[in-house]
């Protein structure tokens, strides 16, 4: 289901949804192309500045509503969830949007992450996924390959890396996809998906830190390894990928397998469906990773179902409509009362 | 102030056939197993004595278990009530009458009851089994223990009953209506009418279980005929009218206080009311009650912890709501670094705290004044909030209503405590003329304002715009890194940050109070000053009066305001020999105000998780004031003076190391 952002009075440029204030994200961050994809959808679809809130935690990518000419909220960390819950609930006609990083969401914030999503309020979530704490100068993330050195790591994180995605379906996510920081494209489709979407929309995107884990989504972004390493979900349409388009996915029970899409039935292959009701294909994609499998981009589950701060308006004006509005001599008087002379 | 002048009268204008004699003021406490309905009949008895107009108050005990075995001391559940003839400032100290449904209520509140007091027991219920559920070795019916009090055997499970079968109600169900026989018993021997209860029994009950309705009514009048039938009982008492200020009254509780004074905050500013919270005892339900407000526009949100309930609230105050979160001292603690950020972003919002017994998880159920300096001081970095504390029941109402005040007009996060005495106990509350309560005046900059507009432009009183989103022209950023004085925007400009921890600091410093910032009581010179502060304005006032009685120049100045504190409070104390301050904690204002002040400030500290009696306060009060040399004197004088006492229960083998 799509929905009707906030429209602005006057048709807008990307560029009027920057701020005054210098981008400060290094040279060659992942964070950059972000930003430009963000400032161009919103443009786009003629979204008012006035109306649109940005609310973030802490860590190079909280840094971004800085850099947005709409109001924003730039919190504590691991926090954002929490203040952009209250905001909408009390002022649901916002557009309200939270940007995170994989540390802020998944390891501080990771219990307010849960409950936003199952809770389906109605707001977007940006994670930049860079799977690795920038902002503190490097250390291993929730996200953190397993073995990976860094700084609070050397030997190697002892970690068991956190889906995203899959914590998100898990958490009855209605919307969730992946997209690629440096595939700008693509990213804009989700981005603008996103922004449509009715209820909690997560988006993690892959993004590179230039710093302290640079080239780390090199194996499957690079152009060499590509088209077999990542696979772009196409609603409707089986998962297809490989240098010649020439491989999908099929299930064996329940279980996944790669095949050569010319050597099996063509109904023998996974079709995607964004909508299915029930999300264990949704989380069945959210499993397919590198090396035995591509990686998914593109949106993992669009289903509509209703939304807190539409249910919590509700029950105020059923309240009303049912015992009239409150009127504060009545409810001192609640219980009984006496008379002193 | 428990135990009254007794004046025995001679007349005989009650059709009753024995004698009355009349008190100025009474102490009962219902007891029994938490299934008994004993706050019911505490609060049936509350509404009645000050429908006949009595002043009263009233303390509810609970357990802390929440089902806990029957007839266990564990799970004992108590109501205390004071009613009088004249002001009534506590629940009472020592008991008049105790009501005790069985051996465990028996055991847990006998030291409570005085010397020749009356304690009414339900004879049936103590077997053989049930005493030794209460851990009983010897019957105290029997064994003599009880020989210094007034016994009264009643079999009130086979007088019951036999009023309830005509209704149908047999076995549990029959069992279930015996507080109503105990009430109606306790209704004859203080002279109060039936009218109010049979009252409350047909609303509640006539149309939904019509025999319900008649078992209760049918065993209250055998409970109350009881009474005049039993020889045991020779007389009657009768409590004249309070002389109360003239108005429509309530009973209410601290927790619905806070809850309606935040609905009425909200109205007075002409916006809705938001509210954040995770539950915690003793602060849960004011969450109750404002979740079931929602005809009022009211917003609950009970959040997934109080972080996010924090959280959720500086998102809507960032809104433009009048938003409030409520705690206890461990989520005031879970709260922490979010009331940092409310401070940096200087938004207005309320945090309620409504202490108990700690450290940790502490006492849950059981009052202390222990969070005060969590509440001034437990914050990273230099971080001032105002802090306002109820001072009693109904005073949370207008507490609450201050804290929503100051919070908007100094657009700052504003802490409000109150305690488990406050949140649970009850007193009647003298409705406010609603049209004279003072309108909260809320500014949200327009568009038209854009041209000058500064995220941290501040007024004279130090006081940021709040913009809100939705405000074309008006969009800006803000966040918990420090801020350029003005534009808001981030800066780490050394000289900067200086020039904003003490503009914050100044703008908290300079607030003026919106209520009483304090309530006095006596002369204003004398002997010894009282510096109270929360849910002991009563107890200490009591004492206060009490003293005066015995000819000590005593004076009482209760703080409700404690920071910033009353500019004019180091006059105030000057004209006293002693400064003394009682709390239910190890010290925590007195070391407050030996700072600030740079006085010798004695303290009366009690940490049992129960408020003070009056008659400990005196004690106290007395052997700081007669000692003549100020350094004979402890620092710190604690009733029943604390000593270590033997371990009480044996070690288990397993525990032993
Ligand atoms: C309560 C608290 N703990 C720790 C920090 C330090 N800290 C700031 S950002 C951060 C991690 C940021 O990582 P991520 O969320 O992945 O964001 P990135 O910088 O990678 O974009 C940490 C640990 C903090 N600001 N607050
Ligand atoms: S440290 Fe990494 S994530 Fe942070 S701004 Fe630099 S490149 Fe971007
Ligand atoms: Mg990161």
């Amino acid at each position: 289901m799509t929905m009707t952002l906030p429209q602005s009075p006057a048709p807008l440029q990307p560029a009027d949804f920057a701020s005054d204030q210098e981008v400060k994200w290094c040279p060659g961050c992942g964070d950059y192309s972000i930003l430009a994809q963000v400032r161009k959808i919103l443009a786009r679809q003629g979204v008012d500045k006035a109306n649109t809130v940005f609310v973030s935690g802490i860590g190079c990518s909280s840094r971004f509503p800085y850099y947005m000419s709409t109001y924003g909220f730039h919190s504590i960390h691991g926090r954002a969830a929490t203040i952009a819950t209250g905001l909408k609930v009390s002022r649901p006609e916002l557009n309200v949007w939270i940007v995170t990083g994989d540390g802020d969401a998944l390891a501080i914030g990771g219990n307010h992450f849960l409950h936003l999503l199952r809770r389906n309020v109605d707001v977007k979530i940006l994670m930049f996924n860079n799977r690795i704490y920038g902002l503190t100068k490097g250390q291993y993330s929730p996200t953190t390959l397993k073995g990976k050195k860094t700084k609070s790591s050397p030997v190697g994180s002892p970690d068991n890396p956190i889906r995203p995605i899959s914590v998100a379906v898990g958490a009855e996510a209605t919307f969730a996809a992946r997209a690629l920081a440096a595939d700008v494209k693509h990213l804009e489709s989700v981005l603008e998906r996103a922004a449509q979407h009715k209820g909690t929309a997560f988006v993690e995107i892959y993004q590179n830190c230039v710093i302290f884990d640079d080239g780390g989504y090199n194996y499957l972004a690079e152009k060499s390894v590509k088209a077999e390493r990542m696979a772009y979900l196409v609603h409707g349409q089986p998962i297809r990928f490989g240098h010649n388009n020439e491989k999908a996915i099929a299930l064996r029970g329940l279980t996944p397998v790669v095949v050569n899409a010319a050597d099996v039935p063509p109904e023998s292959l996974l079709i995607h469906d964004e909508h299915a009701p029930d999300p264990s294909l949704a989380f069945l994609l959210s499993r397919l990773s590198h090396p035995d499998f591509p990686e998914p981009l593109g949106i993992f589950r669009d289903v509509t179902t209703p939304c807190y701060d539409d249910i919590v308006r509700d029950q105020i004006t059923t309240a009303i409509t049912e015992r009239g509005p409150g009127q504060l001599s009545q409810l001192l008087r609640s219980g009984s009362t006496w008379k002193v002379a | 102030m428990s135990i009254a002048d007794v004046v025995v009268s001679s007349h005989n204008d009650q059709p009753s056939a024995k004698p009355i004699t009349k008190l100025t003021a009474v102490t009962i406490r219902f007891a029994g197993d938490s299934g008994d309905g004993m706050q019911l009949a505490g609060m049936q008895f509350t509404d009645t004595s000050a429908l006949l107009g009595n002043d009263v108050s009233t303390f509810p005990d609970y357990p802390s278990e929440i089902r806990a075995p029957v007839g266990t001391v564990a799970g004992v559940s108590g109501y205390q009530i004071q009613f009088s003839s004249n002001d009534v400032f506590t629940p009472g100290d020592d008991v008049d009458a105790l009501v005790a449904m069985n051996p465990a209520a028996l055991k847990v509140n006998i030291k409570s009851v005085r010397r020749g007091g009356m304690i009414i027991v339900n004879a049936d219920a103590f077997t053989p089994i049930d005493l030794k559920k209460a851990g009983y070795a010897e019957d105290p019916l029997t064994d003599g223990s009880l020989e210094h009090f007034r016994l009264i055997q009643v079999p009130m499970d086979t007088l019951n009953n036999a009023a309830v079968a005509p209704a149908g109600l047999t076995g549990k169900h029959a069992d279930l209506c015996k507080n109503f026989f105990a009430l109606g018993l306790v209704y004859w021997i203080y002279g109060r009418s039936l009218e109010p209860t049979l009252a409350y029994l047909h609303r509640k009950f006539a149309k939904k279980n019509p025999a319900v309705a008649l078992a209760n009514e049918a065993t209250l009048r055998a409970g109350y005929n009881y009474g005049e039938t039993c020889e045991l009982l020779d007389q009657q008492y009768a409590i004249d009218k309070a002389k109360l200020p003239p108005g429509e009254y309530r009973r209410i509780t601290g927790n619905e206080a806070v809850a309606l004074g935040l609905v009425a905050a909200a109205e007075l500013a002409g916006k809705h009311l938001f509210y954040g919270s995770y539950p915690i005892t003793p602060a849960t339900d004011i969450l109750h009650t404002l979740a079931d407000l929602k005809q009022f526009q009211v917003t609950t949100f009970q959040a997934e912890d109080e972080i996010c309930a924090i959280g959720a609230t500086i998102g809507a105050a960032f809104g433009g709501a009048i938003a409030a979160t409520g705690t206890s001292g461990p989520g005031l603690a879970l709260k922490t670094e979010a009331m940092g950020l409310a401070v940096m972003t200087e938004l207005p919002m309320v945090i309620v705290n409504v202490q108990r017994g700690g450290p940790s998880t502490g006492l849950p159920t059981k009052t202390e004044q222990s969070d005060l300096l969590q509440a001034l001081y437990g914050r990273n970095g230099e971080c001032p909030i105002p802090v306002i504390a109820a001072a009693s029941p109904s005073d949370a109402f207008n507490a609450a209503i201050e804290a929503v005040h100051i919070a908007v007009r100094y657009m700052t996060p504003v802490l409000l405590l109150s305690d488990g005495y406050i949140a649970n106990s009850s007193e009647p509350w003298l409705l406010p003329d609603l049209n004279k309560l003072e309108k909260i005046t809320v500014n949200h900059p327009t568009t038209a304002d854009a041209a000058t507009f500064k995220p941290y432009r501040r007024n004279q009183e130090n006081v940021r715009p709040w913009a809100i989103p939705g405000t074309p022209g008006l969009e800006h950023r803000i966040g918990g890194l420090e801020k350029q004085d003005v534009t808001g925007c981030v800066s780490y400009d050394a000289a900067n940050h200086e020039t904003m921890v003490r503009l914050r600091a100044q703008k908290v410093d300079g607030i003026k109070p919106v209520g009483m910032p304090f309530l006095w009581t006596g002369p204003r010179s004398g002997d010894a000053i009282l510096v109270s502060w929360g849910g002991t304005h009563g107890s200490v006032k009591a004492a206060t009066l009490e003293l005066q009685h015995q000819g000590l120049q005593v004076s009482q100045c209760h703080l409700r305001y404690l920071h910033p504190l009353p500019r004019e409070l180091r006059a105030l104390l000057a004209g006293f020999r002693h400064v003394i301050v009682p709390e239910l904690n190890s010290g925590q204002l007195r070391q407050v105000l030996k700072a600030v002040l740079q006085l010798d400030i004695k303290g009366i500290n009690k940490v049992r998780g129960q408020p003070f009696s009056v008659s400990e306060l005196v004690r106290g009060v007395r052997s700081v004031v007669k000692t003549s040399s100020d350094h004979e004197i402890p620092d710190e004088s604690t009733p029943g003076t604390w000593v270590r006492p033997e371990p009480t229960q044996k070690i288990s083998p397993a525990c032993e190391a």
